[in-house]
């Protein structure tokens, strides 16, 4: 069979029928033969060209991943201490429910709503557990390509994280943007966005991003976000926020889910994602909730039966060992004290990492303005370079990052900041 | 000013029915009753009627919690390399002539459940043209309830049954299967269930398959295997990857899904694998790098946990052999309930022929009660079971199969 699939005639033998039909048939069809080769992931492909690279001072500031000073990843004391717990109670492993555990999935909600939100209390919030962020957003995208009313046109704000489109485009919904970013200013447009946002046609789908944006960093300061959710209102749009950053932007949960919950109180019934990816630390364990707000506790039940519904063909039920990580994190008061102390911890090395390259840039010289940097917020900078600049900064500096001139700040040290800000300043001078 | 909350009815969102297999164990949870039997969901349960988590893999969680070079970062988007192509070796053997060709790959996926919806969403895609919705999907009858689902959710517009399970005779209907088979579509989709049938406990011999095989590569239709339960079927992994490695000989380009749920006991961590097998190195090369497009939008990367238990384990050789053995007792503790049960009942003089509780293989029977014996089973006798009749040997232990098999023959003798 091999012989003949690698293209060798057996021309002096008698055959059946059959068997040179077959023979043929293995000779030159493979089912796959127009199957084209894909990209390679904008985002995690820059890793893998990262891991390539033998250059002993190159740099990673591709994918979102939290690297503490030594640039080592960080495994937070409280997740370690949350391991010893689970392994002290020597628990089974029978499969969880569909929409997950419900202690991770109570606590999950809790965090970005508020412990005393009326939500909670009225219960009409459903929340499920999910594959991290992604499959969170994407259980949100197939919930409202099979039941939301409106027009199944999601509006992102331009720019928005790469991997939003796929996942809305394979669920059936459309891609729309709105103004965001002003890159005159690496700010924040604000005029561009009420003025796109207020000519959405009504009951479509409009994405926010509760906090640290990304790809930009960029965030509107709560009166922008009061006027946002004004407009919005009018507009009567379905707001869909990606919460992936809570505690990592500001250092603070609470601060960094106001957006959420004043959006909440002003009567918007949202959709919502949350990641535990970065705040927690728990990457690879895929920890994550989708809510969704409902009018009331009995439309929240049939929300939850439909989300079940959409869950079960794509896995079935979701993995245990982050999310009893997080739920025992988060239920454990000690464990939360020590989890907040570290999220802060996490993001002021960011602030930190920030002022040291401004600073960088200045002792090198650059007569730019690199204020954006500081101001914008999280785990990302949108730095302002241009693509050609950004080959420029892989090629000749091996620092690794999407052409989109997006850094990600955790990847920065104070070991490596001088050196990252001699090679942005040889790019842009 | 009271807030204007956004338009009252966004979602037309009816109530759904829950999952049967879940509204039962639900049931059977609120009972009261004290002799109270779960026969339902597919999960593996001591003579205690405990779960087990395998000593092995209490082994191997110890040695990775002490392991501090290990973290939580991403894995990559088709998942642990090591996990990926040691479970692909699990599968195939291995001295797999088509591993040793380069023409073997996988997908770490959220179990078998994910391993299908991988391949689903692959082949709706590129299979028999680009994105052709209209190739017939064909399942057994019966099978998984689930498969239905995960195929027409990656698009497929015709999921079909092919005929599989012999009522009258309790056994397989070969000509039945044999004929859809040939009157199929060409390029037809079949979801073949690799060992220990879900829910008929019911295998096709070894020469059955060989027919079966012929058929499929004369008439272009593509395999998909389903195995979930490799080990657990007759305690060894070879004999349960039979039908698996004789397609692969035959030079067909296929996919296996995967599950170590059951035979790692790893249900909650999700683990599973997408074996595929090309034709050549090129293809395949071609095919994984479309797969991460789909995973990247599904779920990034798979989760670590498991993956890092079953990579770790298959991967030592002492480790590997105490799984082995772990495996053996679990499928030694059923065949044993499958003989007492049927030796049982046979006592009893109950009506009917018994046969088929040893002639079925793994963790499910099906007992051939009808619906309305099921009926009785469950609100009468506190039994649970499928309604089709589908009984999990695993639910059996020596303290109650007195009960289930007195409770079987009342049923079957009273309700018609």
């Amino acid at each position: 069979n091999n012989d003949v699939n690698k293209g060798v005639i057996l021309s002096t033998v008698l055959c059946t029928d059959e068997l040179i039909i077959h023979l043929i048939w293995c000779l030159y069809s493979s089912w796959w033969g127009g199957v084209q080769m894909g990209p390679p992931d904008p985002i995690l492909g820059v890793t893998e060209a990262f891991k390539r690279d033998t250059n002993p001072k190159k740099m990673n500031l591709g994918v979102g991943a939290y690297r503490d000073d030594q640039g080592k990843p960080f495994v937070l004391s409280c997740v370690r201490k949350a391991e010893a717990i689970i392994t002290s109670k020597q628990l089974d492993k029978e499969y969880l429910p569909i929409g997950g555990l419900g202690e991770f999935s109570k606590a999950c909600a809790e965090l970005a709503l508020g412990a005393d939100s009326e939500v909670l209390k009225s219960g009409r919030n459903i929340t499920v557990q999910t594959i991290s962020g992604t499959g969170s957003l994407r259980i949100g995208a197939n919930f409202l390509s099979r039941f939301h009313g409106g027009p199944l046109d999601v509006y992102l704000p331009k720019p928005s994280w790469g991997n939003h489109t796929p996942i809305f485009r394979d669920a059936g919904m459309q891609l729309k943007a709105y103004r965001y970013y002003d890159p005159s200013t690496c700010g924040f447009d604000f005029k561009g966005a009420l003025d796109d946002i207020s000519k959405i046609p009504e009951q479509s789908v409009i994405m926010l991003h509760a906090c640290a944006h990304n790809p930009t960093g960029v965030d509107p300061r709560p009166e922008q976000w009061k006027e946002i959710s004004d407009i919005v209102k009018k507009r009567n749009l379905l707001v869909f926020f990606d919460m992936a950053y809570q505690g990592f932007a500001s250092g603070d949960i609470d601060r960094d889910a106001w957006a959420v919950r004043y959006f909440i109180e002003q009567g918007h019934n949202i959709v919502l994602s949350q990641s535990f990816a970065k705040n927690m630390g728990l990457y690879g364990e895929r920890v994550g909730g989708f809510t969704v707000v409902c009018n009331d506790a009995e439309e929240a039940k049939r929300v939850e039966s439909q989300l079940k519904i959409l869950i079960r063909p794509i896995y079935s039920n979701p993995p245990m060992n982050g999310a009893r990580i997080a739920a025992t994190i988060l239920n454990t008061p000690d464990l939360r004290s020590i989890w907040l102390g570290e999220v802060h911890g996490m993001a002021n090395r960011i602030i930190k990492m920030r002022e040291q390259l401004v600073a960088g840039l200045k002792k090198e010289g650059s007569s730019h303005n690199w204020q954006h940097v500081i101001d914008q917020i999280g785990m990302f900078c949108f730095t302002g370079l241009k693509p050609e600049q950004v080959e420029r900064l892989t090629k000749e500096f091996s620092v690794y990052m999407t052409k989109d001139g997006r850094i990600s700040m955790a990847g920065v040290t104070s070991g490596n900041v001088g050196y990252l800000a001699q090679g942005i300043h040889a790019v842009t001078k | 000013i009271v807030p204007l909350a956004v338009s009252v009815n966004r979602f037309e969102v009816p109530q759904a029915a829950p999952v049967a297999v879940f509204k039962l164990s639900q049931d059977f949870s609120n009972d009261q009753f004290p002799q109270k039997v779960n026969l339902g969901v597919g999960a593996y349960r001591t003579d205690e009627g405990q779960p087990w988590v395998l000593p092995v893999v209490k082994k191997v969680e110890k040695i990775i919690v002490h392991d501090d070079r290990l973290n939580h970062e991403y894995l990559p988007i088709l998942g642990l390399p090591e996990f990926r192509s040691s479970a692909s070796k699990i599968a195939l053997g291995d001295d797999s002539p088509a591993i040793q060709e380069d023409r073997v790959g996988a997908v770490q996926c959220l179990g078998g459940t994910g391993a299908l919806k991988m391949g689903a969403e692959f082949l709706r895609r590129f299979y028999n043209g680009n994105n052709n919705t209209k190739t017939p999907v064909y399942v057994s009858a019966p099978t998984w309830e689930n498969h239905n689902a995960v195929f027409a959710n990656a698009g497929f517009d015709d999921v079909r049954p092919y005929k599989y399970w012999d009522a009258e005779n309790r056994g397989l209907d070969l000509a039945g299967f044999l004929g859809d088979l040939e009157s199929c579509p060409e390029h037809s989709i079949f979801v073949l269930h690799a060992c220990a049938h879900n829910p008929t406990g019911t295998d096709p011999t070894q020469e059955q398959w060989m027919q079966i095989a012929d058929i499929m590569m004369r008439r272009k239709l593509f395999v998909f295997f389903d195995s979930a339960y490799q080990g657990f079927a007759s305690g060894s992994l070879e004999k349960d990857a039979w039908a698996v490695r004789y397609f692969v000989s035959m030079g067909f380009e296929m996919f296996c899904a995967q599950s170590f749920s059951k035979n790692f006991g790893l249900y909650n961590e999700r683990v599973g694998n997408l074996t595929i097998v090309a034709q050549d190195a090129d293809n395949l090369k071609r095919i994984l790098s479309q797969m991460e497009k789909i995973v990247r939008t599904t779920w990034s990367n798979p989760p670590s946990q498991g993956a890092r238990i079953v990579a770790i384990t298959l991967n030592s050789p002492e480790l590997f052999s105490e799984w082995k053995d772990n495996v053996k007792t679990m499928a030694d503790r059923v065949l044993l309930m499958r003989a007492q049960l049927k030796a049982k009942l046979q006592a009893l003089g109950t009506p009917g022929t018994w046969d088929h509780i040893t002639e079925q293989i793994g963790m499910f029977s099906f007992t051939g009660l009808n619906s309305k014996q099921v009926e009785y089973m469950v609100k009468e006798k506190h039994i649970y079971l499928m309604a089709s009749g589908r009984i999990n040997m695993c639910g059996l232990t020596t303290k109650n199969i007195d009960y289930v098999a007195e409770s079987i023959h009342e049923t079957v003798t009273m309700v018609q």
